[in-house]
């Protein structure tokens, strides 16, 4: 599948890369790449819908502030993407609304 | 806006001293009675508790030992629907009240039991009109699916309720400056003076001249009473709460240490603490709130704080409020409580009601600052 991205990678010294899952779909990034970056990388937008209204929302400050790129990593809801790493495996999927509590597995998840 | 000179005088019906819950509720309670009302707000170096509360309208167990306090805190409740209408008609703001009962969650069978016998006193206090249950385990379920074992039990109360504390002091705020009332963020005030039939109040931004002086000031009114001859024994008494991140629906009653607001927003309270003026947050005491909401709601386990405060209850020696008129300048009253929320009904009508027209049917002698002197 064709990179869907309107975001383009700025030429640097080549890094090894690893293979994430965003809504299942495995995408190569750079593994010195946040899951946020990943999530841009995918063309995955909206990457979540906000908890009182349901509206779209995308990674935005990319540096731990604003909160709007909340997503599930790994089955943990609401993870803060522009902080975690991506690491080889990782399957990332859209927040949509708020968390649900139930149905988590409340001793394994993150 | 024209500037005014620095010393300039301002005059109004009334001052209201004091810009939270309390003093926002009255002065848009006088302004029904048409007078011309200022509040004198601090501004941002206040305490402001109002900030800081956690939003319960609540009724179980508050005047256990004065059946008066009860008895006003249940009218108030019973306002509450009336003023949280007019107030999303007037502003278009919803302060999301909801009074459909709350539960006092007890972890052991010792306090349910205390709690048990103290609604079941104020339940003949009130001459056997107090409705209340006490719940066991398996009863709790009912209302909370995801309570924690470990939970013996809990007291309901079909008249609790909550709100949301924020929007409900914006809604006020909003409503009353649309009616031409005039907040003077202008700083603390340093005097208040008798002069013949007025008072002149002093702020660091001028004077004011006013005919009605109330102190609403909160922890403040403990300097200012004295300048109208009364006194206010306040002081303060710290709580701290946590905020979770917001999550779907899964609390749909208030209880009195963990509520759900209309957001998903969850809020977890308190403590209590002797700490002055202090209105920080500590480690510790986070720590131990944080355990037993999840004793309370294990499924709480993993959810993710977002912030947590500190904010300075105003308390008097016996927990309940002062209304007092006061004698030696006639034209002011003294208003003191640590409910602003629950009482707020109350304050915008019949206690703006009694300051505006000087009489009232609301067992006022009751709350005199007197009965701290006995």
């Amino acid at each position: 599948m064709p990179n869907a991205s309107p975001f383009k990678r700025l030429p640097c010294r080549p890094q090894a890369t690893v293979t994430v899952f965003v809504e299942d779909t495995p995408i190569e990034v750079s593994q010195h790449d946040s899951a946020a970056a990943a999530v841009l990388a995918a063309g995955l937008l909206p990457s979540r819908t906000t908890p009182a209204s349901e509206a779209p929302r995308a990674p935005y400050c990319l540096m731990g502030v604003c909160f709007e790129c909340l997503i599930e990593i790994d089955g943990a809801p609401n993870q803060q993407g522009c902080m975690i790493p991506v690491r080889d495996g990782m399957r990332i999927r859209r927040q949509y609304g708020a968390r649900d509590m139930h149905g988590e597995d409340h001793h394994g998840v993150a | 806006m024209t500037p005014r000179p620095p010393n300039g005088s301002r005059s109004a019906d009334a001052c209201v001293i004091g810009g939270g819950l309390v003093g926002i509720a009255i002065a848009l309670g006088l302004q029904r009675h048409g007078l011309d009302v200022a509040v004198l707000d601090e501004g941002d170096v206040a305490l402001r508790a109002s900030r800081g509360n956690f939003g319960l309208v609540w009724v179980q167990g508050k005047g256990d030992t004065q059946p008066a306090y009860a008895s006003i805190t249940r009218r108030s409740a019973r306002l509450w629907p009336d003023l949280a209408r007019r107030l999303h008609e007037q502003t278009g703001i919803d302060v999301q009240l909801q009074q459909r009962g709350g539960l006092y969650l007890c972890l052991t069978e010792a306090e349910l039991e205390a709690r048990r016998q103290m609604l079941a006193k104020m339940r003949d206090a009130a001459g056997g009109d107090y409705p209340h249950e006490t719940l066991d385990l398996a009863q709790v379920r009912d209302y909370f699916p995801d309570i924690g074992d470990e939970v013996a039990g809990a007291t309901w109360c079909p008249e609790d309720g909550h709100l949301n504390p924020l929007l409900l002091l914006r809604a006020l705020t909003q409503r009353f400056r649309a009616q031409g009332g005039v907040i003077d963020n202008g700083g603390r005030v340093q005097g208040i003076e008798r002069q013949g039939e007025a008072f002149r109040v002093t702020t660091p931004s001028g004077d004011w001249s006013c005919a009605k002086v109330v102190l609403a000031a909160g922890l403040g009114n403990r300097e200012l009473a004295p300048m109208v001859g009364l006194s206010a024994p306040v002081f303060p008494n710290r709580g701290q709460v946590l905020i979770a991140e917001r999550v779907r629906p899964f609390l749909h009653y208030p209880t009195g240490h963990v509520r759900q607001t209309g957001e998903g927003t969850v809020q977890i309270g308190d403590s209590k603490e002797d700490v002055g003026f202090d209105s920080g947050t500590t480690t510790d005491v986070m720590a131990h709130i944080a355990h037993r909401a999840v004793r309370l709601f294990p499924l709480l386990r993993d959810v993710r704080m977002v912030r947590a405060w500190g904010a300075l209850r105003v308390m008097t020696p016996d927990g309940y409020p002062v209304y007092e008129a006061s004698r030696d300048c006639p034209g002011a009253y003294l208003v003191t409580c640590h409910s602003g929320v629950t009482l707020g009904a109350l304050h915008e009508g019949p206690l703006a009601d009694w300051i505006a027209r000087d009489e009232t049917d609301l067992p006022l002698e009751v709350f005199h600052a007197q009965r701290f002197a006995l």
